[in-house]
């Protein structure tokens, strides 16, 4: 999963994002038809200039169409075939219709593990929003050098490769030496001195989520502090001389203003956390008995570990399915947001 | 703004629990990594390697092929993210100060590609790279991770340019620059913070891809070092001391350039974020 990078709509809380609100607005159309000394005489500047940014953009939309498009559709095809090791080595295509997907949507299976991923992205989207928002306005109350020190393990939290901490995580939780295990048994709960965490699903999934949330909230934070920081201070005294408590101040101040960040954010995070992979397979490799296998584990397990391809791939195009249904949703609440698009 | 004692003292308390908590796994990663094997293997876990030992690194280090795999990190991730930059800000620049018919369906299918399962693409990527016979090979795999990165670039890079005043670009060509003149003159040495940030997010992203590298790429001479850390735990068993050293060595660079970069992601977050 590693970097990925989205846009969060606030109440635009940074200067340079004020700037490009503003500089971006309606342009003339004549400003494209600037005299150009330089133009080539024959085309003529108006040709020039309507086909110019189909010219600039044209690497771009190649490389979308053959490394993006491209696997996309190839996804689409082969899951409409049966392509297993032996049509795999000798490069046989068999088509079998509508086979992989009605086998997976006939299957128990496939539906436990779509609940289960639902139910898991649930989980962690919760925790990390809640706890996320929390330490946002806990930044925001704590003086300067608390909150650098908040701030420097937000950020060690937030940068650490996704495949180190989940290194770490696992030598976190080992059975034997781990220093979870010992603090627990310190604290006087003997009965997890030598516990094995990834054999159960519970346990499996909690060590899971604990990495993921770990990960996760530190970006919320960051960008709930700096929503926050916008925030005129008059708002929040003029609330408290209306006699105005804590959970007050949030519900008529805060949440109002933050709420487009707030459900933006959300969207993301489910999107993220819906598609994660690398967590959940490293940490156990979805298992124990396959019970922590969520959907693009369990595509990548069938298709690639069984050598199933056309299976794996049907599965895939299902969560693709599910994935731009979220995005669709998430599309229109910033594209309500945002005329300057 | 007067509070009781305890009303000043618990977000501190807080802060500290949750600072503790938000740092205690990569102080641990650290620490192991300099322990000596007796303190990684004991029963008493050893929160202050006071007697600490650099053998962990040597042996990460040199395992066989340790140096392949950083050249083909190093040049995955740099061929990507400079193609990446050279696509986008051509892109970036057309979105950004022009007007044309599709404009907003391909701002749409930037935003769309960001979010792109690559995790659930693995498969296809696999089965294509494949029959065109390029497996183990680090030009699919450069090609992948410049898509990769390619959608936020030119998110960014379209705030970057649109926050530089159209005034600046129009007196150059009043002055007789052509508009590539005025760009490359005016525009792009204010485009240099980012640029920088973009790329720097953009290596974050490519030196840690792990699951399309894991299967493109089975041959050790075309891995790259998220594979070297991940099998470690098979090569070495239970010898957490490397496991960690590596970690480490992996870790270190993209922590010193988020730190670096930190100002940065901090306050463009609310434009384009980014998140580990």
């Amino acid at each position: 999963m590693a970097a990925q990078s989205e846009r969060v709509q606030t109440q635009s809380p940074e200067p340079t994002n004020s700037v490009v609100a503003s500089t971006d607005g309606p342009t003339t159309p004549g400003a494209e038809r600037t005299p150009r000394s330089g133009g080539r005489p024959s085309d003529g500047p108006s040709l020039a200039s309507r086909f110019a940014p189909y010219l600039l953009l044209l690497p771009a939309i190649a490389a979308t169409l053959v490394l993006l498009l491209w696997p996309l559709v190839e996804t689409a095809v082969v899951s409409f075939q049966d392509l297993n090791r032996r049509q795999f080595i000798n490069h046989l295509t068999e088509w079998t219709g509508f086979t992989n997907y009605t086998d997976q949507l006939g299957s128990s299976e496939f539906w436990a593990i779509t609940l289960r991923t639902v139910v898991f992205t649930a989980v962690n989207v919760v925790l990390i929003m809640v706890f996320g928002t929390l330490v946002g306005l806990l930044l925001n109350i704590l003086g300067k050098r608390m909150r650098l020190l908040l701030s420097l393990g937000l950020l060690l939290a937030w940068a650490m490769p996704v495949v180190a901490a989940t290194t770490v995580y696992t030598w976190l939780f080992d059975q034997n030496f781990g220093v979870v295990n010992w603090f627990l048994d310190k604290l006087g709960w003997h009965s997890m001195a030598h516990f094995n965490w990834t054999s159960g699903q519970y346990s499996t999934f909690f060590v899971i989520i604990l990495l993921i949330v770990w990960q996760s909230v530190p970006f919320v934070a960051f960008n709930m502090y700096a929503g926050l920081t916008t925030i005129p201070k008059e708002l929040y005294e003029a609330a408290r001389m209306d006699g105005a408590g804590s959970a007050k101040i949030w519900s008529s101040v805060i949440y109002p203003i933050m709420k487009p960040f707030l459900l933006a954010t959300t969207f993301l995070e489910v999107i993220w956390v819906f598609k994660a992979f690398t967590q959940v397979y490293l940490i156990n490799k979805g298992g124990p008995d396959g019970l922590t296998r969520t959907l693009p584990v369990h595509a990548f397990l069938e298709g690639i570990g069984s050598q199933h391809f056309g299976v794996g791939s049907a599965i895939a195009v299902l969560t693709i399915l599910m994935l731009a249904a979220l995005m669709a949703y998430y599309f229109r609440i910033i594209l309500k947001q945002e005329d300057e698009l | 703004m007067r509070r009781s004692l305890f009303g000043r003292t618990w977000p501190n308390l807080i802060a500290v629990v949750l600072f503790v908590f938000f740092i205690f796994p990569v102080y641990w990663m650290f620490s192991t990594a300099f322990k000596q094997n007796k303190d990684i293997v004991s029963r008493d876990p050893v929160f202050l390697p006071l007697d600490g030992t650099f053998e962990h690194f040597d042996r990460a280090v040199n395992v066989p092929h340790f140096w392949t795999y950083v050249t083909n990190s190093l040049i995955v991730t740099v061929g990507a993210v400079l193609g990446s930059l050279v696509i986008a800000t051509l892109a970036a620049f057309a979105i950004a100060r022009m007007r044309f018919r599709g404009r907003k369906s391909f701002v749409l299918v930037v935003m769309a590609a960001q979010m792109a399962p690559w995790e659930v693409m693995v498969i296809a990527a696999y089965l294509i790279v494949r029959d065109n016979d390029m497996l183990n090979s680090l030009v699919p795999l450069t090609a992948f991770y410049l898509m990769m990165v390619l959608p936020f670039t030119i998110w960014t890079l379209r705030g970057f340019i649109a926050a530089v005043p159209k005034e600046l670009e129009e007196s150059a060509m009043v002055d007789g620059c052509t508009r590539t003149q005025a760009f490359v003159k005016v525009i792009f040495p204010l485009l240099a913070p980012g640029l920088m940030s973009t790329s720097l997010f953009g290596f974050i992203t490519a030196w840690n891809e792990f699951p399309l590298v894991n299967m493109l790429n089975k041959k050790e001479m075309a891995q790259t070092l998220p594979l070297w850390l991940s099998s470690f735990q098979t090569a070495f068993g239970t010898d957490w001391g490397a496991t960690m050293a590596a970690s480490t060595l992996f870790a270190v660079p993209i922590l010193i350039l988020f730190i670096f970069l930190q100002r940065k992601a901090v306050s463009g977050m609310t434009d384009g974020a980014v998140k580990g």
